[in-house]
This record gives C-alpha cells, sequence and structure tokens, in this order.
C-alpha cells in the first residue's frame, strides 16, 4: 500500500515560523504608526463588481429570511473597511483571508492572505511611499523607483497605451511572438493592452527595486479617483518585484454617485460578457452619502510577500497548505 | 471526445488544437494586476513534435484530442507499413513510415513497443528503451583490449549501425539502449 503523502503541509515549519515573524512586522509598523487593526465579515450580500473577479459563494440563515441566502467570500474586505472610514475609524489596516476564484498556480491560490489598509488624509503618492517603506522594512528591499502606465508602456514596448491604435497594439503582439487562441480582431483596447502587460512587461518589471507603476487609464482605474488634470487618468497604483504584482492602491473614490456610476459600468460590462451582475453594496453607497473622508487605500498579497522575503519560488511553498501542491507546475 | 477548459490543464494532457493532437508540455497563468487572466501553455505537435507556446483566456475550452499509447507487439513489416498487435485481443494495427520515424531500426520482430493511437490510427511508434541485436559486420578489432576506449561501427541484424567498443565482434550480440542509439553492454550467449 502507497502510503498517503498529501496531508504533509506545502510549507516547512521552519518557513512557517519565519512567516508568523513576518506578519508579527508588519502589525508592529502599523501599530507604531497609529493604525488600527480591524477585522471585518467574510461574508457578504454583496461583493466586487470587478469584470475579471470571479467571488465565492456560500449560503447562510440570516436573520428573518425564512431560506439560506445567497453570500459572497469577500474578495477583498474593502467595502466593510470604507463603512468604518465613513463612521470615523480614522486609519485602518487588516490582515486577513480573501477568497477568488483564480486559476491556481504559482503566484495564485483561491483563499489568500491579504494585507489592506487606509489612510484617511493621504493621496496616492503619500501612501506609495508608505508601501514603500514597509517594503524596506520587510522585505529589507532598496528604495522603490516610480513609473507612470504611459511611461512603462514607451519604455518597454515603444508604445503609447492611450494613442496607439488597435492595429498597432495587434503588430506589437505578434512582432513578440505572441500567439493567442482567440480571435485578435475582437478584442477591444483593454485587453490587448492586459496581454501587453501580462506577457511583455510584468516579467520584467521591479527586478532590483520594486517598481510602482502609477495614473492607470480610467478603464482599468478600479476605484480610483479620476486625475483632476486629466479625466481618461486614474490615482490607481500597482507595486512589482521581480516581476511580481505585489499590491494594488487607490486614491480612493469619496464621492457617492460617482461609486455608483463605477458600480454600474462593471455590472454592464458583465451583462455584455454573459456573467451575472452583482447586487450594489448599498451599505457602501449610503456610507459614502453619510460623508467619506478623503483617503487612500491599499491591498497587499501577504503570501507573495513572504514567499519574496523568503526567496522562494511559489506561494505554496509559504502557505501552510495550498490546494496546489508544490512543483507540479512544470512537470515535463 | 471530452472538453477540457483551461483549469484543468496540466502537463501530459492530450487536446486538440488547428486540427492537430498536442500534448501539454508546461502551463502557467498570468494576470495583470486587476484584468483579465491568461494561461500561457507549452505544447508538443504530436505529428512532428515540433514546440509551441499558446496563450488561452482562463476558462476558454478546447476539445481534447482521441490519444492513446497501447502497448504492442511487432509482427513484420510488408515494405511500406509496419505491422503490430494488441497482444490482449489480438487487435492488429498498421503503422505507415510517418508514424514509424527512425523506430524501425531497433525492431526484428516479437518486440513489444509503444504505439500511440490517434483516431485509432498509429500516430507515433517507440521502440523498447533496450533492445539486443546481433551484430552482422564490424572491423575485427583487437582481442582483449578492453581499455584502450576506442571505438568502430558495428551493423546490426535490423541495420542499424552504432559505435561499440574495440573488443566487440561479429556475430555477438549487444544491448543499446534506443533512447540514445548508444551501445551498453555485450549480452552473454
Amino acid at each position: 500500500m502507497q502510503q498517503n503523502q498529501h496531508w504533509q503541509p506545502t510549507a516547512s515549519i521552519d518557513t512557517l515560523a519565519k512567516r508568523a515573524a513576518i506578519i508579527q512586522a508588519i502589525r508592529d509598523f502599523f501599530f507604531k504608526r497609529g493604525v488600527m487593526e480591524v477585522e471585518t465579515p467574510v461574508l457578504g450580500k454583496s461583493t466586487t463588481t470587478d469584470l475579471h473577479i470571479e467571488s465565492l459563494i456560500t449560503e447562510c440563515y440570516c436573520p428573518g429570511e425564512r431560506d439560506k441566502q445567497k453570500q459572497f467570500l469577500q474578495t477583498s474586505p474593502e467595502f466593510p473597511m470604507k463603512r468604518l472610514l465613513a463612521a470615523g475609524s480614522g486609519p485602518i489596516f487588516q490582515i486577513g483571508k480573501a477568497f477568488r476564484q483564480d486559476p491556481t498556480g504559482r503566484w495564485h491560490n483561491p483563499e489568500f492572505t491579504l494585507l489592506e489598509w487606509y489612510r484617511p488624509g493621504f493621496d496616492d503618492i503619500t501612501l506609495m511611499d508608505e508601501v514603500d517603506t514597509l517594503l524596506q522594512v520587510i522585505l529589507s528591499a532598496k528604495p522603490a523607483k516610480h513609473l507612470s502606465y504611459q511611461a512603462v508602456f514607451m519604455s518597454t514596448l515603444g508604445i503609447c497605451p492611450f494613442s496607439a491604435t488597435l492595429e498597432e497594439l495587434k503588430k506589437t503582439l505578434i512582432q513578440a511572438s505572441i500567439h493567442v487562441n482567440f480571435n485578435l480582431d475582437e478584442i477591444d483596447r483593454d485587453l490587448y493592452l492586459q496581454l501587453l502587460m501580462s506577457h511583455l512587461i510584468e516579467p520584467g518589471l521591479g527586478q532590483s527595486e520594486p517598481l510602482f507603476i502609477y495614473d492607470y487609464p480610467l478603464s482599468q482605474g478600479g476605484f480610483a479617483k479620476v486625475k483632476p488634470h486629466n479625466p481618461a487618468i486614474t490615482a490607481r497604483f500597482e507595486v512589482y518585484i521581480k516581476g511580481i504584482e505585489l499590491a494594488n492602491g487607490y486614491h480612493e473614490i469619496t464621492n457617492a454617485d460617482e461609486q455608483q456610476k463605477r458600480f454600474e459600468i462593471d455590472n454592464d460590462r458583465r451583462r455584455e460578457a454573459g456573467f451575472e451582475t452583482i447586487p450594489l453594496d448599498e451599505n457602501l453607497l449610503a456610507a459614502l452619502r453619510s460623508g467619506f473622508p478623503d483617503c487612500s487605500g491599499v491591498a497587499l498579497g501577504i503570501d507573495r510577500l513572504i514567499m519574496l522575503a523568503l526567496k522562494k519560488t511559489s506561494i505554496s511553498e509559504v502557505m501552510a497548505f495550498s490546494m496546489q501542491p508544490n512543483n507540479v507546475h512544470t512537470v515535463q | 471526445m471530452a472538453n477540457y477548459s483551461t483549469n484543468q490543464f496540466k502537463a501530459g494532457l492530450k487536446i486538440m488544437l488547428d486540427g492537430d493532437p498536442y500534448v501539454i508540455v508546461e502551463k502557467e497563468s498570468v494576470k495583470p494586476g486587476k484584468g483579465q487572466a491568461f494561461d500561457r501553455v507549452k505544447l508538443r505537435n504530436l505529428k512532428n513534435s515540433r514546440v509551441i507556446e499558446r496563450t488561452f483566456k482562463s476558462g476558454e475550452s478546447v476539445e481534447g484530442a482521441d490519444v492513446v499509447d497501447v502497448e504492442m507487439q511487432y509482427l513484420y513489416s510488408d515494405g511500406t507499413l509496419w505491422h503490430f498487435m494488441v497482444q490482449d485481443n489480438f487487435e492488429q494495427h498498421a503503422a505507415d513510415a510517418a508514424a514509424m520515424g527512425d523506430s524501425h531500426i531497433w525492431l526484428k520482430g516479437e518486440d513489444i513497443c509503444i504505439v500511440t493511437l490517434y483516431n485509432g490510427q498509429p500516430l507515433h511508434v517507440d521502440p523498447p528503451i533496450f533492445v539486443e541485436l546481433k551484430i552482422v559486420e564490424t572491423d575485427p578489432g583487437l582481442k582483449g583490449d578492453t581499455v584502450s576506449g576506442g571505438t568502430k561501427p558495428a551493423t546490426l541484424e535490423t541495420g542499424a549501425v552504432v559505435q561499440v567498443p574495440l573488443f566487440v565482434q561479429r556475430d555477438e550480440i549487444i544491448k543499446i539502449d534506443t533512447r540514445t542509439a548508444k551501445y551498453v553492454s555485450r549480452v552473454k550467449s
């Protein structure tokens, strides 16, 4: 009889001890800066409307209801944390589980640990500085570099993501020998940009020091404010280390109507793609209407951070039990 | 044939692409910060062994390829086709020159081969990893020279030519690794 070895953790006990120390160091970082730790529900009646994020769903008997109600496992604690901000919490952070129906792989697991924090009074630039400091403390990283979304396309591929024609974007892709299994003539600008970004730009980003990419196009702006000088650009940023996307941040929308409009645009995209639409989070919209502080927030993948800190090559090596066992990613 | 979602992709899975059967060699999921997730997949064409790279949108489905590996015994060649038999059910299959490739140079009859069937037709034939064949021609070497390390060509009973150590003589049976086409040892008869 072959013994079942699958019960074994995917991370070594030694790695888990180092993981615990890193998480403690993160807590200390925020405690010293007067940022309060909070915990918000993992279950919610609503969830992100993002076309490319699929939420996991469960059911729960909720007070006053005869039947079990559909509940989404949260893809990030963004909405309830924003309600705390509207209620006057001041700066807050959370370290907790988030759930996304992403393809499992070297850098993805359907459940993962997310660090999310919000800073009233900070804009995207001030918050990028704080992320930079955190990375220097936790990873002993060199001070970060910064490039706008437009600049990174220009410097890597020599094309402008805003003004290049679809034909030019297609030519760039084909010249780089990227072959896709779908019809390029049927895809939109965003999909072209995402193909170029994920295949040709991201792998080279942040090789010697963390790299912030900022000022994303509105169509990829998530829930970031538009920039006052250019309504085609949003105050969204990402940080990359060694080709790995580590964190995503926004100078947050404070206006309820603007937030509602973003939700509705997302739901229109979902409808077009044949996906289920998401019920709008009315509690979040009401919280924004009640008065919401000007603030910035960022979500950072803790498993990826620990993977980088411990020089591992997959997040399964730093998670006690990942869904995908180690070393199955590239079997010959 | 069943359809497979990119979620089921893993090394070894056989799928149809542009009308040809392919086997997946490697898969990597990529996703730009926010946005569409893609699967970058390396695949080997089972007809010509060429390796290509292809990007799929995560969640896309593709048709599986009707490809199976079956153990069969080599029977004989009629000059254009090589005939094989499944020993369990006596089912016979004939492989053409394209499917045989170079494999035929190791076969003398009754050898157990792995025949890859695509839609029921032989697509590829793997000879046994080790074969034992008689030398029919080689220069007389220095008997007793087991140390000098030199080699000479030897023609085998199937027509294959391999390099053998100088001390190996005509009419001897030798063992060959067909993956590398290299001499392994003499076989005591």
